[in-house]
């Protein structure tokens, strides 16, 4: 693995900006590098924007928190005035014979006492309560968003990345909620109160305090822009990490029978370094703040004193007055270390949210139409509908195969197949008619009514598409093919089983439907997994069914059995098969031969196979591979 | 869902954090001299109040300007040392501790690679990603802070409390009055906090398996139009785990409280008292100013337990997590010659020590009788089947000669897929034995062994890598361009010098998605490029169109003619490839013979042929 492409990601480079130029090279396109460089454009304030609309919801709650904190900051806060009140007043007082101040004192700072922690603890509550649904919130929103995002999209994000936005960038974000946001009201009500306070004891004393304000903004403005940098680059990484993970941990086998175990640790070392310079890189921009801060708040403690001390032995300053002074400045300037706190996780957060705005920023390529039509009703035997390809043109962004000018006309209830060699633009028609993408130009027509004005529920009411690749979710054999229709009951279910001839095998796992199918079906052969998919394409019904490949993992008994149940089930239905298999043509009406993305010949299977033409060939040679 | 929950009941956090002792070690003079800093750093601050009661007394009361200059110098000398001390103590963590998470990552990265498949087939990837991102991270924290930090605010309340009792001893016992009850409160709290921990922590592993299935399975959920339902299922996990989050936050809020509370009422029980005292005369202000102020600085390390606590338990609780996995036993923990052995692997298990590395010298002893490969009552049961269900592999019994190539049919689901998996070893047979030129291959490392059978499985999986990477996996290094083209141009595959950069170009989940077909090719021509001794093909042409696979057959038969093989295969034109064919059924070889013999003889093999029943010819 040294060849330009793998050593990509190896670029040892402090600079994030400079490093992702080097990865976008390795691309598959180099043209749209935005997906390869992790960086997808995030609209001006998109972030500020995300986050004000998680937040707006609770505002009513944000604000309970925040007269919560201001409470509890009250009730806290208040100890030293009682300190400096006990001293000037109630011990002279008490030296009188008076007690009634000292037992205000007690009395004050027992309320105060209990006042705190009850507070604190209503605060944690309902803060927690808050940032738990922003998460809530915005996991949907990230979730829901990816599944309406195209297939194209999902083809170039990889699925690692993803997840990455889902799982680690929101954390970081929780992290922000949960401790920032406490610290941050924390931090300006005791800066606030604390100033208010010192400027009240001595307007002297309290202006050098707040005079002190000036360079602990500098400082953190410098951090803010330094380690903004430093999150985007570590998000960056961790998202690099997670993909590789995924992708081996996926790839399990042909990891361990081409002995890749090697290999790999020595990319993923690549991959892991980085983010662990980045890590370290975004502690050092945190050390850099502390030590800055901390100089200028003691520096500040020691000037107060030294003026403070100097008026006390002038007289001109009370003994109590610069003791309560002194015993706010510590507080003063405690919160500038949860001040780089709520920094640092703000910018982690900011980071990722940036990422998660410019994943939500992506239109969907497949948009659900605002305003969508209904189809006609169809007849109970007769479910089929019309489908009509009208001057249609495809490309992938990404090249590959091309669909030129084409136009086609399914009518209701035929059985077409197409068959072709790779590359053809057999799946690209298969994919344009279930809407995984739209055409580039022209139309495609369901019953006269354009697939882009119909909702998602009712398209599916209309296609469905069976692939090659049969992909099973975690859950029950049963709940795989309710995915057909999640309504089905237990007897629909077994019914669709037994029509395509999975009946069997499930019966014969160790729970029947109930069988856990694990991880993506370890368990289950690929043969099995297709009639699985295939039984759930039956449960749902469709008017027009694709069938892309969905037989290729069959045996011969496997796919008479699949073909014999089609007979009966595809009976009024539309139906577009392409396979390469050719026993398949035995069941359609009609035949369309596709080359290069045209249609070359389009009759009856009889009418081609005695002709001249390629499907005659492609029949012939189809025969002899029987033997 | 896939919980792995495992009971977190009785189990200490101490003995828990323990174990991470190994992946520290290497840093362990940073963290430790950090921690040491930290302490002194604290204890700086600690004396400023010290300076600030001799100042107010001393210079102070005696109007001495040149005392209280003295003073504030000191003041700002221990406020520079304090700010120091505390940058010291994150730089000298910053990079080790990142270094700990990467080493635990690339830890957890390379035993996960070397455990049994059948690990891999029980285990959600959700739950071994969140294991490596969100469960490290907490980890890091915990060393960056709670660890340091436990330690720190412990002897900082330490050092506090001494100079408070050493100031006025009666104060300082009102002071120390709430530390029992607030340990006991600790006590109870760590408990619960712990098992609440594991619980969010395996719904997030949940939580990312769902992500996961639904973007790697988005051709299904976008066909059948259900990103409705499946964002209902994740709606439903997130929710859960919101409540269990909120539960975590109603157990620290009463922690919290307890510890905000019971301190503050201390301080104000001992300045009631104070200020009696002060008003007898038994207490200068001074010393009162400079106790209340220590008593104030340590609010912060006292309050602070609370989230430390807490944070350590979610430490240990994902401690847990991570060795959870690590415990596993890898395939072969002695021969695993890549297996950096990480830092902490549990005790290597003695199964293949003993001849595992040896040199194999009987092949060529026993070439003669056992040439090729022999499958010899070879039982097979997934390890984590049901007890008492029948294996699916029960006695087979093969021959396949050196040279020859074997195709194996069977039904859907007969274990013909589980049958090639045993030859490369990734899965273990039951009993019985699969010998290779005579050697058993339980003797043969699996590095070895691998090298030695090339595979093409059914499922193509391409990896992120240029298609002319991806192809020269299966060949020895040095390997290049020449046998890149050769073993493409066998599959066929030669539709790869025109992608836009050729065999440059990157394919796999991060580049250009390609066809089943052409995925297929790339699999095959990857199983092929190194010349394997052996070679196993599940299916191989089940993606080819007729033409396509009538081409690759006709190269496929010049490799295989020197290549001892075993292919699966579904139907006649595969079968053709190979010398004699095996039929797999009811677990056992039931049938061995040419195509053509089979076909008249066999009533099975004719069904499964031609799809037609009872209608042997």
């Amino acid at each position: 693995m040294t060849t330009t492409s793998a050593s990509t990601p190896a670029v040892a480079d402090d600079d994030p900006d400079r490093s992702r130029d080097v990865d976008g090279s390795g691309g598959a396109g180099g043209k749209d590098d935005a997906f390869d460089r992790d960086v997808l454009p995030t609209p001006p304030g998109a972030t500020a924007a995300l986050l004000r609309s998680l937040l707006a919801p609770m505002k009513a709650r944000v604000a309970l928190t925040t007269l919560l904190l201001l409470l509890q900051q009250a009730a806290v806060q208040a100890g030293p005035l009682l300190v400096a009140y006990a001293i000037d007043t109630a011990v002279p007082a008490f030296r009188n014979d008076r007690d009634g101040p000292l037992i205000a004192v007690a009395a004050g700072y027992l309320l105060c006492a209990l006042a705190s922690g009850a507070l604190q603890f209503a605060f944690i509550q309902v803060s927690a309560r808050v940032s738990q649904d922003v998460l809530l919130d915005l996991r949907g929103r990230i979730f829901r968003h990816a599944q309406a995002l195209g297939i194209d999209f999902h083809e170039r994000y990889t699925s690692g990345r993803l997840i990455s936005r889902a799982t680690t960038d929101v954390e970081s974000l929780r992290e922000l909620l949960d401790e920032g946001l406490q610290e941050l009201v924390t931090v300006i009500l005791s800066f606030i109160s604390v100033s208010a306070l010192l400027l009240w004891l001595d307007l002297g004393l309290g202006a050098v305090a707040v005079a002190s304000f000036g360079p602990l903004y500098l400082l953190v403005r410098l951090y803010r822009r330094r380690a903004g940098r430093v999150y985007g680059a570590k998000s960056t990484a961790m998202a690099a990490v997670i993909v590789k993970f995924t992708e081996t941990m996926n790839g399990i086998r042909p990891v361990r029978a081409f002995r890749r175990e090697t290999a790999n640790d020595a990319e993923f070392a690549i991959l892991n370094a980085r983010h662990e310079r980045t890590n370290g890189d975004a502690l050092l921009e945190m050390a850099r703040y502390v030590v800055g801060s901390r100089l200028v708040a003691n520096t500040a403690v020691a000037a107060i004193v030294l003026w403070g001390a100097h008026r006390v032995a002038a007289g001109s300053l009370e003994l109590g007055v610069l003791a309560a002074a002194v015993l706010y400045l510590r507080r003063l300037y405690d919160p500038i270390d949860r001040l780089g706190m709520f920094l640092n996780s703000y910018q982690s957060a900011a980071a990722s949210l940036e990422k998660i705005a410019g994943l939500l920023a992506q239109e969907p390529t497949v948009p659900e139409p605002d305003v969508p039509r209904r189809l006609p009703s169809t007849q109970r035997d007769f479910p089929g509908r019309e489908v009509v390809f009208d001057g249609v043109r495809f490309g992938y962004r990404t090249g590959g195969e091309v669909l030129p000018r084409f136009d086609l006309t399914l009518p209701a209830g035929q059985t077409v197949a197409v068959v072709g060699s790779t590359g053809a633009g057999k799946s690209t028609l298969a994919k344009l008619l279930a809407r995984f993408y739209d055409p580039s130009a022209g139309r495609v027509l369901l019953d006269g009514v354009d697939l882009r004005e119909l909702s998602t529920a009712e398209l599916r009411r209309g296609v469905v598409m069976v692939t090659q690749e049969a992909f099973l979710f975690s859950g029950t054999v049963a709940d795989n093919i309710a995915l057909g229709r999640p309504d089905a009951g237990r007897e629909e279910i077994e019914r669709a089983a037994k029509a395509i001839g999975a009946h069997e095998f499930i019966s014969a796992l160790p729970d029947g439907y109930d069988t856990d199918v694990r991880k993506r079906g370890g368990r289950i052969s690929a043969g099995q997994r297709q009639l699985v998919a295939f039984a759930r394409a039956l449960l749902a019904d469709p008017a027009v069914l694709i069938l892309d490949e969905a037989t290729s993992s069959l045996d011969v008994p496997g796919e008479r059995a699949v073909q014999r149940a089609m007979a009966t089930v595809l009976r009024g239905r539309t139906a577009v098969v392409i396979a390469h298999r050719l026993s398949t043509v035995e069941i359609a009406d009609r035949v369309l031969v596709m080359e290069g993305g045209r249609i070359v010949e389009d009759g009856a299977p009889d009418e081609l196979i005695a002709g001249t033409g390629r499907f005659a060939d492609l029949h012939r040679a189809w025969r002899d591979s029987l033997a | 869902m896939m919980s792995t929950t495992r009971t977190t009941a009785d189990r200490s956090a101490v003995r828990t954090l323990l174990r991470l002792w190994p992946y520290v070690r290497p840093v362990r003079a940073r963290l430790f001299t950090a921690a040491a800093v930290a302490v002194v750093a604290s204890c700086t601050g600690l004396v400023i109040p010290l300076v600030l009661k001799w100042l107010v007394d001393g210079p102070v009361a005696g109007h001495d300007p040149a005392g209280v200059w003295l003073g504030a110098l000191y003041l700002l000398l221990l406020g520079i040392a304090e700010a120091v001390l505390f940058g010291i103590r994150r730089w000298l963590v910053a990079r080790p501790l990142s270094r700990v998470e990467a080493e635990m990552r690339a830890g957890l990265y390379r035993r996960l690679q070397r455990l049994p498949v059948a690990f891999h087939d029980r285990w959600a990837s959700g739950q071994l990603l969140s294991r490596g991102t969100t469960d490290l991270m907490l980890l890091r924290m915990f060393l960056a802070f709670p660890l340091t930090f436990l330690l720190v605010n412990g002897v900082t309340i330490l050092v506090g409390v001494i100079i408070m009792l050493v100031q006025d001893w009666m104060l300082g016992l009102v002071i120390l009055g709430p530390a029992v009850p607030v340990m006991w409160t600790c006590a109870v709290f760590e408990r619960r906090y712990a098992r609440v921990a594991r619980r969010a922590q395996d719904q997030v592993g949940d939580l990312t398996t769902v992500v996961e299935e639904s973007v790697l399975g988005i051709r299904v959920v976008k066909g059948f139009g259900r990103h409705r339902s499946q964002a209902r299922a994740f709606r439903e996990l997130a929710g859960r785990l919101r409540g269990t989050e909120l539960r975590k936050a109603r157990l620290l809020a009463t922690i919290w409280g307890v510890i905000v509370a019971l301190p503050e009422l201390a301080i104000g029980a001992a300045l009631v008292l104070g200020a009696v005292r002060v008003a007898d005369g038994e207490l200068t202000a001074g010393t009162l100013v400079a106790f209340l102020s220590t008593a104030l600085a340590l609010r912060w390390p006292v309050d602070s337990i609370g989230f430390l606590l807490a944070m350590t338990q979610e430490a240990a609780t994902a401690t847990e997590r991570y060795f959870e996995v690590m415990d596993e036993a890898p395939e072969d923990a002695a021969e695993g010659s890549g297996e950096g052995t990480a830092p902490g692997a549990v005790g290597v298990s003695g199964a293949a020590t003993a001849s595992g590395s040896l040199p194999v010298p009987r092949a060529e002893v026993r070439a003669g009788a056992g040439a090729g490969i022999r499958f010899e009552g070879v039982r097979f049961r997934y390890p984590d089947a049901p007890p008492g269900s029948p294996p699916l592999l029960d006695g087979v019994d093969l021959h396949i000669r050196a040279g020859e190539s074997m195709a194996l049919v069977g039904a859907t689901g007969s274990g013909k897929t589980t049958l090639t998996a045993l030859v490369p070893r990734l899965y273990e047979v039951t009993s019985g034995r699969i010998t290779l030129n005579g050697v058993d291959i339980a003797e043969i490392p699996r590095e070895e062994l691998r090298s030695r059978v090339a595979v093409a499985f059914e499922e193509p999986t391409l990896f992120s890598a240029s298609v002319g990477e991806n192809v020269l996996m299966g060949a020895p290094d040095g390997a290049g361009k020449p046998e890149l083209d050769r073993a493409l141009a066998i599959a066929r595959a030669d539709f790869a010098h025109a992608l836009p950069q050729g065999t440059d170009t990157r394919v796999g989940e991060q580049g250009l998605s390609l066809s089943g077909g052409q995925r297929q090719r790339l699999a095959l021509a990857r199983a092929v490029v190194g010349r394997p001794e052996f070679l196993v093909l599940d299916d191989p042409l089940s993606a080819l169109d007729v033409h396509t696979e009538a081409a690759v057959e006709a190269a496929l038969r010049q490799v295989l003619a020197d290549t001892t093989a075993l292919i699966v295969a579904h139907r006649p034109s595969t079968v053709l490839l190979a010398d004699r064919v095996a039929l797999l059924s009811g677990g056992r070889i039931a049938a061995v013979g040419t195509h053509r013999q089979l076909l008249r003889d066999n009533a099975e093999y004719a069904h499964l042929m031609s799809g037609r029943r009872e209608e042997s010819r």
